[in-house]
């Protein structure tokens, strides 16, 4: 489905991304782990075309989206979900959905997704009225999730979702992710909670100083004695 | 009692000048909410939209002349939009606010090459230059028209910004670009129409200011730039509805004080309350808390 290839990013001075090579297949979960400052980011905001690219080619259903601008890689069905849930602060929980499906014309599909949305998380529905900023962290995580949601992407990227969350929510926030995924949604996924996000992901990477060190299955790389020792404290 | 009728021609023309910044003011303030850009040219295109009426009038039938500057008033803001500021985008604020400044003398020395730095009379327009007698005093219909046309057209621009798509655009961008960026809204455009629906507005207030005082000037539009400045400032710089009171406030006052016998010092006031309102409040009376993002 999504395709990375030798992907190069130099980002205020450094060599951010050095070469990495990704492969998303249609309907896994992929999850992208690493420390601070290996690239993770980066190269979710490269995918969406928000920071420039120096070399390297991203290929979105044989298309090549390396160039594109950041509105058509949203129409063609990729949405990112950013870091620090990034909600806007002072439109109302409704707003805030409304702007996920910005560039969907199809009003009668939009009320559709908007009940889904509600569906997945009635507590949206609670506070449809309420301004974002009034939420509490795990309700605006939602809030970001279900505003990715109401773009109707086919590929959904999430930059650290369960980032400063009780740790019963990190639980919910996953289940959810789950449930986003059985619903036909690819998703790749970056976590610091990196054993949660393996438990759930078909096929992981492991970043490291912006280069790919490692990649398997999820499973596999839980028992990865690397891994295990790097990112699971184990 | 005797102190409201004497000075009411006073009060009266305060209302009104306070309705002409108003509209000036929402300029600058939607500007600064989106761009956080004092767009210091704002007042010069006020003038050109001046200069422009003295020049239309002489080959086009008023009725003509007058959708005709607007038209030209907003192509000058979206114009200046795109060859100022946006190839700034994404440099340090300072520059952008330079290149501003650049475009505001360009105006000025523009004009005063047009005009040969003569002041021009800004043409007669019949019904708003006509004058009539409001409870005893006497003044023209452009003083009891300003505040209701700059009411309602706060009123339009409120509906605008909070019930449609294009406005909860502008809400969106005025608060995170990037985020913007990712919902799928063209920046840009919001940008061009933050400009527009600014310029729109200050050429309208050219037309109540022109017809009021009537000589236009190259630098004609420095003082009412600066003080639709000021008034933003006062109200919450970002913050319509602090915009349009702030401008209000400050007509008023200085006309009262014209009335009082110190039209020396009817300036001064409004410069005074800047300097007191960026001791006392720097965020002004409506403005925007800054909400630390996690």
């Amino acid at each position: 489905m999504l395709k990375i290839e030798n992907l190069n990013v130099h980002y205020g001075g450094i060599h951010a991304l050095r070469g990495v090579n990704m492969h998303i297949q249609e309907g896994k979960i992929i999850s992208l782990i690493g420390a601070n400052g290996a690239g993770k980011s980066t190269t979710l905001k490269s995918i969406m075309g928000l920071v420039d690219k120096s070399a390297g080619s991203v290929i979105y259903k044989g298309e090549d989206i390396t160039k594109a601008q950041t509105i058509d890689i949203v129409k063609k069905g990729i949405s990112l979900t950013p870091e620090g849930r990034r909600v806007f602060p002072d439109l109302t929980v409704k707003e805030n959905l409304l702007l996920g499906a910005y560039l969907r014309k199809d009003k009668a599909e939009i009320k559709k997704d908007l009940e889904m949305v509600y569906g997945l998380f009635p507590r949206l529905l609670e506070r449809e009225w309420q301004i974002a900023a009034t939420l509490s962290g795990g309700e605006q995580q939602m809030l970001a999730v279900g505003r990715s949601l109401m773009s109707k992407p086919q590929l959904l990227m999430m930059d650290e979702p369960s980032l400063g969350l009780a740790p019963i929510i990190v639980k919910s926030i996953f289940e959810i992710i789950k449930e986003i995924n059985k619903n036909g949604v690819s998703v790749l996924l970056i976590e610091q909670n990196a054993k949660a996000a393996l438990e759930i992901s078909d096929y992981a990477y492991v970043l490291e100083t912006g280069t790919v060190v490692l990649e398997g299955p999820g499973k596999e790389l839980i028992t990865n004695d690397q891994v295990r020792k790097a990112y699971l404290g184990a | 009692m005797d102190f409201v009728r004497d000075n009411l021609p006073y009060i009266l023309a305060g209302i009104s000048v306070g309705g002409q910044y108003a509209l000036i003011a929402i300029g600058y303030t939607m500007v600064y909410g989106i761009l956080r850009l004092i767009n210091f040219a704002h007042g010069d295109m006020f003038m050109i939209a001046g200069l422009m009426a003295v020049y239309a009038v002489t080959w086009m039938p008023l009725y003509v002349a007058i959708p005709f500057i607007i038209v030209l008033t907003v192509l000058l803001g979206f114009g200046i939009e795109r060859v100022a500021y946006k190839p700034l985008r994404s440099a340090p604020r300072m520059s952008v606010m330079i290149s501003a400044i650049g475009v505001s003398y360009l105006l000025q020395n523009a004009a005063l090459y047009i005009t040969g730095g003569l002041t021009k009379t800004y043409p007669n327009i019949p019904f708003l230059a006509d004058t009539i007698t409001v409870f005893g005093a006497t003044t023209k219909v452009v003083t009891v028209v300003t505040p209701f046309l700059t009411i309602g057209l706060v009123i339009l621009l409120v509906i605008l910004i909070n019930n449609t798509k294009i406005g909860m655009a502008m809400r969106a961008v005025s608060r995170d670009f990037e985020t913007s960026r990712l919902m799928g809204i063209k920046i840009d455009s919001v940008i061009s129409m933050t400009f527009i629906i600014g310029s729109f507005l200050a050429a309208i207030g050219s037309i109540l200011y022109f017809t009021n005082y009537t000589g236009v000037m190259p630098t004609a539009g420095a003082m009412p730039g600066l003080k639709a400045f000021v008034a933003a400032v006062f109200g919450g710089i970002g913050s319509i509805p602090g915009a349009v009171i702030g401008a209000f406030i400050i007509g008023i006052c200085e006309n009262i004080i014209k009335g009082l016998g110190w039209t020396t010092f009817s300036d001064a006031f409004t410069f005074a309350l800047l300097i007191v309102i960026l001791i006392v409040k720097p965020t002004g009376l409506f403005g925007e808390k800054n909400i630390d993002k996690v």
